[in-house]
């Protein structure tokens, strides 16, 4: 089978981030770009579905020219080749104009499923999966803790509140996944030094035909006005148990109305 | 990732990284990665109640770090400057792990690699390389360390076979080994055997109540008229040069290693004296304080310099002894050094199992005394000033 991942480039989370004065976006430059955590899970559960089925792994990516490292990470870790979308124009995409040059780039492509993450790190919207299913016309199944393909169909758990839903669809289908789902490996030495010589595919958008007043800040359809630091945490309060701890909890939960 | 990343901070003042390609910073992050989630959290645990990890070694095969310089076999086939690197971050977390590495790799693997036939490389290698069968190296005996051309064991031939008797001491892995490379004197000059775990009259010992390299197995073995097939002798090793040339790959990853214990001790102490108030102020703002942190990262990031300058020599096919000598000697001493600076600017705390100076310091002092200790380097620097050899 033929899956295509889709990974993205992400500011480190240990590091401290900010954000451009001007643009209100993340100031990429100012920390080193990782692949997103929850990606990682994506590409193991692609690679451990071909490693079952057979098949290829490609891995798409959009961000800035310098954002190589999600996807050559998720070639270390064994993915066959990688689409890279860079252009200037891209610049400020909300999830809507993101879902749609991501649509474009698969429309390129050949795949049965395709495994998102539920969630970047530094957006944090959780919309791209969703859009992208809906753009391609596909069945979504999200946040998914297990995978299964029999045939033409997948079943997935789908994680809820509760437990879980038991999902299915015929293929091919988008998929995103959480971190209950498996344990990314590490890439191998091995595979480490082979993704150098693995196939990397650079689209902009010229190349992939796509209108830069579509995405980018251009095409985007929400703006962000203004942003405020986040005040800095009040300090706790310290009660002493002097026999009254349960009360003073209750009452402190109730202030908050959690009770 | 920016050309220069500070993967070595705090200790990376020169931007030495900047001098390793990608995928040697690669290497070296995965295998950072790799320990800080499965071994660090563990280490002061497994030091004070003397345990070998021994089920972290399939893992370590998985990533590729065992014979990960060698080719083919299964191994990676990786610059030696990825194999320093590699070792730098595993001795960051402890020399044992390192020295098990080492051994595993260097000593046990490459000497089959080097001077071993076909069918032993076929045997042996992969199993080694995966981490499903774990080398020693037997040279040191209770009775010859740094002299070892004067060695007891003997291998006498009984017809087509070697009868082998004798015994080696402080062997790491030892216990643990699933197949031993032991140096014997033959009437024909000393030779190397494999000789498999199990074999009859081949028996092993561990040396209990160490000090020093407590998360590391180090035994004594012990042969008993050994019988062994032709087959079991390494036939490219004809002289002492073989186990010779052996240890002089596993020095090259202690060169860098040692650095990596030191990095370790500094990045503790220079958190502690950041953190610990004394006269109203953090002890990183006392002079004698600094004195002690600059004098520390100015020798191991010269030590860092030394390390790259000889990996370049190596992989360019020309590095000679005296020159590992040179990095063995230098980056121990100021490794050794470090971590004992350290230990006096976490005063008390320094001497707790919770800060990992003196655990660093106490492995050390292994690292000084074994492949080579301190004063035979020494000499042969001299030797290789002077033209005279003051140790032989
Ligand atoms: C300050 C700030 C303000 C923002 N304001 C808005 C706003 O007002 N409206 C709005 O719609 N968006 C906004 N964004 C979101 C931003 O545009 C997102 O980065 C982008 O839309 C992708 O969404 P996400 O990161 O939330 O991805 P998610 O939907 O959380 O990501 C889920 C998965 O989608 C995939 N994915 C996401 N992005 C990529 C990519 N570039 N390449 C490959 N795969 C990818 C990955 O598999 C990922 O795990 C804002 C971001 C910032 C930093
Ligand atoms: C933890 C640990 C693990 C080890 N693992 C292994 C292993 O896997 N395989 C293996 O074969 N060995 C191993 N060794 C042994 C190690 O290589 C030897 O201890 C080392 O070679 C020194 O030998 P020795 O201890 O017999 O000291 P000796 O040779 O007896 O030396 C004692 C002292 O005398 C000095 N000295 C000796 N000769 C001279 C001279 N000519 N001039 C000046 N000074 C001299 C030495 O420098 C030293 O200070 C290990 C040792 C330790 C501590």
């Amino acid at each position: 089978m033929k899956i295509v991942v889709l990974v993205k480039q992400v500011p480190d989370t240990a590091a401290d981030k900010r954000l451009d004065p001007d643009t209100l976006a993340v100031d990429r430059g100012a920390v080193d770009g990782l692949i997103n955590e929850m990606d990682e899970f994506a590409v193991e559960e692609a690679l451990q579905l071909v490693e079952k089925h057979g098949g290829e792994v490609t891995v798409v990516s959009m961000g800035p020219d310098d954002a190589t490292d999600a996807y050559k990470k998720a070639l270390q870790m064994g993915a066959d080749k990688a689409v890279f979308l860079s252009d200037p124009a891209l610049a400020g995409s909300d999830a809507l104009a993101t879902s749609e040059a991501l649509a474009k780039v698969l429309g390129t492509l050949e795949y049965d499923l395709v495994i998102l993450g539920s969630e970047a790190s530094d957006a944090r919207t959780s919309l791209v999966p969703a859009l992208l299913a809906e753009r391609l016309g596909l069945p979504q199944l999200t946040f998914a803790s297990k995978v299964e393909v029999d045939g033409s169909a997948i079943r997935v758990n789908r994680l809820t509140d509760y437990g879980h839903d038991v999902v299915e669809a015929a293929l091919p289908a988008v998929v995103s996944v959480v971190e209950k789902i498996n344990e990314p490996r590490y890439p191998s030495f091995k595979g480490i030094m082979a993704a150098k010589k693995k196939p990397v595919e650079a689209l902009d958008l010229a190349g992939l035909g796509l209108d830069a007043g579509s995405v980018g800040w251009a095409g985007s359809r929400s703006k962000v006005l203004d942003a405020t630091v986040a005040p800095p945490r009040a300090k706790g309060t310290i009660v002493t148990d002097e026999g009254n701890g349960g009360s003073e909890l209750v009452g402190f939960l109730a202030s908050k109305k959690f009770v | 990732m920016t050309p220069t990343s500070p993967l070595n901070d705090p200790f990376d003042l020169l931007d030495i990284s900047s001098q390793v390609g990608e995928e040697e910073r690669d290497i070296q992050a995965t295998v950072r990665a790799f320990l800080d989630d499965h071994v660090r959290p563990h280490i002061a645990d497994w030091f004070e109640t003397a345990t070998f990890p021994r089920e972290l070694v399939p893992e370590l095969g998985k990533l590729g770090v065992l014979g990960m310089h060698l080719t083919g076999y299964g191994c990676a086939g990786t610059s030696a400057t990825a194999y320093g690197l590699a070792c730098l971050e595993l001795e960051a977390v402890d020399s044992g792990l390192r020295s098990f590495v080492s051994v595993q790799g260097s000593l046990a693997m490459y000497s089959i690699w080097r001077y071993g036939s076909e069918e032993q490389k076929q045997e042996w290698l992969p199993r080694l390389a995966a981490g499903e069968a774990i080398g020693c190296f037997g040279l040191t005996e209770p009775d010859h360390g740094s002299d070892p051309a004067n060695m007891s064991t003997r291998a006498v031939r009984d017809g087509s076979d070697w009868i082998l008797n004798g015994a080696k001491m402080w062997i790491t892995n030892g216990g643990v080994a699933d197949v031993a490379t032991v140096w014997a004197s033959t009437e024909e000059g000393i030779r190397g055997f494999l000789v498999p775990r199990g074999t009859p009259g081949f028996t092993t010992h561990d040396i209990k109540q160490k000090l020093s390299m407590r998360a590391s197995v180090t035994s004594e073995l012990s042969f008993a008229d050994v019988r062994l097939p032709d087959s079991a002798r390494l036939p490219e090793a004809r002289s002492l040069g073989a186990p010779l040339g052996c240890l002089n790959e596993a020095r090259f990853g202690i060169l860098f290693g040692a650095l990596g214990a030191g990095r370790d001790s500094l990045q503790a102490a220079l958190r502690y004296a950041d953190s610990r108030i004394q006269f109203d102020r953090p002890i990183s703002g006392f002079q004698l304080t600094q004195r002690k942190l600059a004098d520390m990262a100015v020798s191991l990031n010269t030590g860092m310099l030394l390390s790259l300058h000889l990996a370049k020599l190596k992989e360019a096919g020309r590095i000679r002894p005296e020159q590992i000598s040179i990095g063995k000697l230098n980056n121990v001493r100021a490794a050794l050094d470090v971590a004992r600076e350290c230990r006096t600017i976490l005063g008390a705390n320094g001497i707790s199992l919770e800060y990992a100076p003196l655990r660093h310091a106490n492995n050390l002092e292994s690292v000084l005394t074994y492949e080579g200790t301190e004063e035979i380097h020494t000499l042969v620097v001299g030797q290789a000033l002077t033209g005279q050899s003051a140790f032989r």
